[in-house]
């Protein structure tokens, strides 16, 4: 197999754009990307791009197709992934897979979402797709429902408290203050979200991460042709993902994500390296108790103690594993088909030393980015290496 | 929300009577049905199995925001429900105190109506559980 680059990321900003449509978010952050990458749009091989539910949020699919026309890259071949939240992640997989395959040597690939067309109701019932349509949706459940589930048995099976997630959402605000593509950039405290009223108990509003609009999207080059592009890229030391089943019910474990530990130890596997060696985190904050969940999961800590794990401040800047220094899905926004592509970006970013100066780690190595598919049946995980 | 009128049609046996699948080859029970057992796939043998209307809460949550079709239900408690033959289901929790509403809560199925789709539209039934008192 080859080995395959980052060399350009770009993406919108995340909010609700109610004056731009998906193809004016697509191309905005396509040619950001292809600018930032140095590449002519005549070197690029094919597109990439994962997408959840364009049809029941804009009414158009076809999604592989529109990239390509609005971009003006006719007639090159064109894919759309789709697996929930974790789409995003599973094209950039896609895409690495067919230039370490040995397919391509130059391909874009783009996340993208726009949710704010439609009501919050019908939103929620797009949402929901993402689990078992026959046995959760229709017996009323909703995602966060499905996460306050998970919520509900972890406080009861490890005491971890309402304050320790709320206090998840509280960082990741602290961040996003200083990104320039966050939906929010406003600090939050911890009181804050423990008033800010339960949509499924123990979950509050601002444990749960918003309806966004967005595009992401990055250049993806064999390594060994890189430099012709660029002197800062970013290695994809490792790409793994796992399955697991669509409802929540039927999981061996209501605490934990199995799919993130399958496609972890993988990961790990492929860039040989352990939990320690990682000098920061992007994972799945879709709810404040997923991000908890993760970094047990991940094996930053043990099972059981993520919340006194985020307590203790480990995952600040500075601390044992960094965590969401973009603002995570819950600030920085969830256009849930971009989220899995922006998580990378905002590694590489951290990478190439081009975060913003307040959150930037100093000569990271190797960062970890964890894409999250509904409730856990799918899960990207992938690793990073500055290349230069 | 909004099932199609065949799919809430396919469902009756099972949710109105909760049909499930058991493998006969490795004795675990799966609701709602499968078609492969995922431990012994091809050498599993599924066959249909009424479920035990009897089991006991593993976790709830109490909705306040309702996904289409539910809106007018709200608050209502969900519940992850392990069965007495240690199947597991996602159900409501009716009929029952709030403060009874808690992990380890024995609870049995009663048949309710899911959601109306419109004035003149299908209602869909199927099953509910509420605590044993």
């Amino acid at each position: 197999m080859r080995k395959v680059s980052i060399i350009g990321v770009g993406q919108t900003t995340f909010g609700e754009h109610w004056s731009l449509s998906l193809r004016d978010l697509v191309t905005e952050a396509g040619i950001k990307a292809l600018e930032n990458a140095n590449v002519e749009g005549k070197d690029v091989q094919a597109l990439f791009g994962g997408c959840m539910a364009s049809g029941r949020f804009i009414g158009q699919e076809h999604i592989g197709a529109l990239m390509a026309d609005q971009m003006g890259m006719n007639p090159l071949p064109a894919y759309r992934t789709e697996a929930a939240c974790a789409s995003g992640g599973v094209a950039l997989r896609l895409a690495y897979m067919a230039i370490a395959g040995g397919m391509y040597d130059v391909v874009a690939v783009g996340g993208m979402e726009k949710m704010t067309d439609v009501s919050t109701e019908d939103a929620a019932v797009a949402l929901a797709g993402a689990g078992d349509q026959e046995s959760e949706l229709f017996n009323g459940a909703t995602f966060p429902a499905i996460y306050a589930l998970m919520a509900r048995r972890h406080m009861h099976d490890f005491g971890t408290t309402e304050e320790q997630m709320a206090l998840c959402a509280v960082k990741n605000h602290g961040h996003a203050v200083h990104n320039p593509y966050a939906q929010f950039r406003k600090a939050i405290t911890v009181g804050d979200v423990m008033k800010s009223g339960y949509i499924a108990s123990p979950l509050k509003l601002l444990d749960c991460s918003p309806l966004t609009d967005g595009a992401a999207a990055m250049v993806l080059c064999a390594s060994d042709k890189a430099n012709e592009y660029t002197d800062k890229p970013v290695e994809i030391a490792a790409s793994a993902q796992a399955s697991d089943t669509l409802a929540l019910h039927e999981r061996r474990s209501l605490t934990g994500l199995h799919a993130t530990e399958v496609a972890a130890k993988d990961a790990y596997k492929q860039a040989k390296i352990t939990p320690k060696d990682i000098d920061l985190l992007e994972c799945h904050d879709c709810f404040s108790i997923a991000q908890i969940m993760a970094l047990e999961d991940l094996g930053f800590c043990k099972k059981g103690t993520g919340g006194r794990f985020v307590e203790e401040g480990n995952t600040d800047l500075g601390g044992v594993i960094p965590t969401n220094l973009s603002g995570g899905l819950k600030a920085v926004g969830h256009p849930v088909g971009a989220s899995g592509v922006r998580e990378a970006i905002d590694v590489v970013r951290q990478l190439r030393g081009d975060a913003p100066a307040p959150v930037q780690i100093k000569d990271a190595e190797i960062g970890l980015s964890h894409n999250v598919g509904g409730s856990g049946a799918t899960v990207v995980v992938h690793a990073f290496k500055r290349g230069f | 929300m909004r099932e199609a009128l065949p799919l809430m049609w396919r469902n009756i046996p099972e949710r109105y009577n909760l049909l499930g699948t058991r493998c006969e080859t490795c004795g675990k029970s799966y609701f709602p049905q499968r078609k492969v057992c995922p431990t012994c796939r091809r050498k599993g043998k599924l066959a249909e199995a009424k479920m035990p209307e009897t089991g006991k809460i593993v976790s709830y949550s109490q909705v306040f925001v309702a996904p289409s079709g539910f809106e007018h239900d709200t608050p209502y408690f969900l519940a992850v429900v392990e069965l007495d033959n240690k199947a597991t289901l996602l159900t409501q929790i009716v009929d029952s105190k709030a403060e009874a509403v808690k992990e380890g809560a024995k609870v049995e199925m009663v048949f309710r109506k899911i959601y109306e789709d419109s004035p003149e539209g299908a209602i869909a039934y199927g099953y509910k559980f509420r605590v044993i008192p």
